[in-house]
């Protein structure tokens, strides 16, 4: 859990997400190894799943590539092993409830813990379904980290007290995927969470360029960016290693320059 | 046990994105104002009544009852419904309630078209905006419900994600929910979804089962010994049901649909061959591979063509109350024609599947024994589908 509060301490932490296995294992490795060079402070990763109701067109293609492509939750555990010999960036998993639960949240958890990922987000695991898996991701040292939404409101309180990690703040109703705009009033949301908890907040859904990472980054403790960096592995498959390289070095910059 | 609300044993929940607490809060708050509301019931009593002709009839199936030489065959007439089919009880409530709470707009997911139809009756009858998602198969398999969907003033989008299925309708409307929530209801179809739903659909389904008893009271003096119906998600089962659960003598079945067999890759037989997992804001059974990936199922019934069922009834069923059998398409096609030619009933293909297990048990019954079967929708809908199956060229 300390690991990823560190990634926050001094500065503002650039969070990048991938799916898993889009379009291989092989490069969802590499483009790890490559993103932890090149200024992301934490990592993402999705595990794939054939019906992913809180993300955008986008995400939802990554995930059917990744499944079509043979990506196991097994194949992510061992890639995961793999990457730690050379990646000491800290690493989550994003899943949804289903694929932890029928894997078994125990040997999920205990798996996590052996190859060493730091923590979970469960995008359709809301405050009162919490205890799901808090007791296994408590057994082994799994962080837990929650959401909270522009309609979250008065719930905020009592979600900020019990993340971990770090909370992540969703800029905008909807599904995840780029956004021109963002009108929600970010501060206020960030604001509430300070005033319950220590626990630094990231910004995600919608944020795209360079430019609006730099502008959330401004009003938050960290952004996260999933869907651009997964139209690039769309567009550029097994050979996306360079021109996400490129785009994270971008982003992490115009962070930097917060 | 879990103490949660919203439970059914370990089965239900809300295990939904964040941003939706905030509305099934306020549609848990909203529902058990109106429930205890007497203004409400008696508002939607009314409707029930006048709008869509309850109660439907308890019919006494006699040539059916003759042929199969066993149990007496009683038929629950919800296909006399206005719209066809007993989703209308179900959409009456969520679309007075919603209109009670000041949304002014509707989504819904719809399989066969049947919950669309009747959601898209019910706004245009309240005077609310309606979107409606229908996977693109349904769609084409449904061509004129789509088109029935839009007179009554609906906008009907394909869903093309997936399976292109109820499930998939399922997701897109919650993708839709999740961007645009504050003048929007989600009048979800069934008994599934996150809490409430499983617990307000059923209380606005049970109404089936109190009119089968009050109507088998009267006509036989006494309770059924059996209540079969056909399980999706399952509101027109646990409807049926609800009235008879703690009268342990009356035995409960619901119909699942099998496809092309259980033992193949297409079918929909939750109970059959589904694992616990959670999906759609619920814990319940569901088709899934050993990593919780959602199975692409099939039936010709689009109505049943759903991976999940609705959590009530996988607790009805762990704690043995209910029992799930699995149906075939071809059992299901045999029943749909057997209930046209001997009673000059065509049934929905959905209610077809209670039909043919109707015709497996009764002979194994003795006559003074009952049968309710819930005849959960009428089969106009059905017809191209049922030539296409068998092979005949018609030109609609």
């Amino acid at each position: 859990m300390n690991k990823i509060s560190k990634a926050f301490e001094g500065k503002k932490a650039f969070i990048a997400f991938i799916t898993g296995g889009d379009p291989d294992i092989e490069t969802t490795e590499n483009l790890i190894i490559a993103m932890a060079k090149s200024g992301v402070d934490i990592i993402e990763i999705g595990i794939p799943f054939s019906d992913p109701v809180a993300e955008g067109i986008v995400i939802q293609e990554a995930d059917e590539r990744a499944l079509a492509g043979g990506c196991t939750v097994d194949k992510l555990f061992d890639m995961v092993t793999s990457v730690r010999q050379s990646v000491d960036t800290p690493i989550l998993f994003m899943s949804y409830i289903n694929p932890i639960f029928v894997y078994g949240k125990e040997r999920f958890m205990e798996k996590c813990s052996q190859c060493g990922i730091d923590g979970v987000i469960v995008p359709d695991l809301p405050f009162e379904e919490r205890d799901e898996i808090a007791a296994e991701c408590l057994k082994y040292g799994i962080a837990q980290v929650s959401m909270i939404a522009p309609t979250s409101q008065e719930r905020i309180d009592s979600i900020a007290e019990a993340s971990q990690g770090f909370v992540y703040c969703v800029s905008s109703l909807g599904v995840t995927g780029v956004r021109s705009e963002i009108n929600t009033n970010i501060a206020e949301m960030i604001e509430q969470v300070k005033n319950v908890s220590n626990t630094p907040c990231a910004v995600g859904f919608g944020i795209s360029t360079p430019e609006q990472a730099r502008d959330m980054a401004a009003r938050s403790d960290g952004v996260i960016i999933g869907s651009a960096i997964v139209k690039l592995v769309a567009q550029y498959g097994t050979q996306s290693v360079e021109p996400v390289t490129q785009f994270v070095r971008n982003v992490s910059d115009a962070i930097l320059s917060v | 046990m879990n103490n949660k609300k919203g439970r059914f044993g370990n089965y239900g929940g809300q295990y939904v994105p964040e941003t939706l607490m905030r509305n099934l809060n306020e549609l848990e708050t909203a529902y058990l104002h109106y429930k205890a509301d007497a203004d409400f019931q008696k508002e939607l009593m009314d409707l029930l009544q006048n709008y869509a002709g309850r109660p439907s009839l308890l019919y006494f199936a006699k040539q059916m009852t003759e042929d199969l030489s066993g149990a007496r065959i009683y038929l629950k007439r919800e296909d006399l419904n206005h719209t066809g089919s007993h989703k209308i009880n179900n959409v009456l409530g969520q679309v007075l309630l919603a209109k009670k709470m000041g949304k002014t707009r509707i989504i819904a997911e719809t399989g066969a078209g049947q919950h669309g139809v009747a959601t898209a009756t019910a706004s245009a009858l309240m005077g609310l905006e309606c979107e409606i998602f229908m996977g693109k198969e349904d769609t084409e398999r449904q061509a004129l419900n789509v088109f029935r969907m839009e007179l009554l003033g609906a906008k009907v989008h394909p869903v093309t994600s997936g399976t292109m299925t109820l499930k998939d309708a399922v997701n897109e409307t919650l993708r839709e929910w999740v961007s645009r929530i504050d003048d929007t209801h989600y009048a979800i179809g069934s008994v599934m979804g996150p809490h409430p739903f499983p617990t307000m659909v059923r209380d606005f389904q049970k109404i089936i089962g109190k009119e089968i008893k009050e109507q088998m009271l009267h006509a036989e003096g006494r309770l059924p010994d059996t209540v079969i119906a056909c399980v999706g998600g399952g509101s027109n089962a646990i409807g049926a049901f609800y009235e008879f659960i703690d009268d342990t003598s009356v035995k409960l079945i619901g119909c699942e649909a099998a496809g092309h067999g259980v033992d193949t890759p297409k079918n929909a037989a939750t109970i059959a061959n589904g694992t616990q997992g959670i999906f759609h804001g619920m814990k319940s059974y569901f088709c899934q591979d050993e990593y919780g990936q959602i199975a692409p199922v099939h039936s010709i019934s689009a109505g049943l063509d759903y991976p999940g069922i609705g959590p009530e009834h996988a607790y009805l069923s762990d704690v043995g109350r209910a029992q799930y059998v699995p149906i075939s398409d071809k059992e299901a096609v045999e029943a749909f024609e057997y209930l046209s030619r001997t009673e000059g009933i065509i049934p929905a293909i959905e209610s077809a599947h209670a039909i043919a297990h109707t015709r497996k048990i009764a002979p194994t019954m003795s006559k003074e024994q009952i049968i309710v079967v819930s005849l959960s929708g009428r089969g106009d809908k059905d017809v191209a589908s049922i030539a296409r199956f068998k092979g005949v060229n018609i030109h609609e």
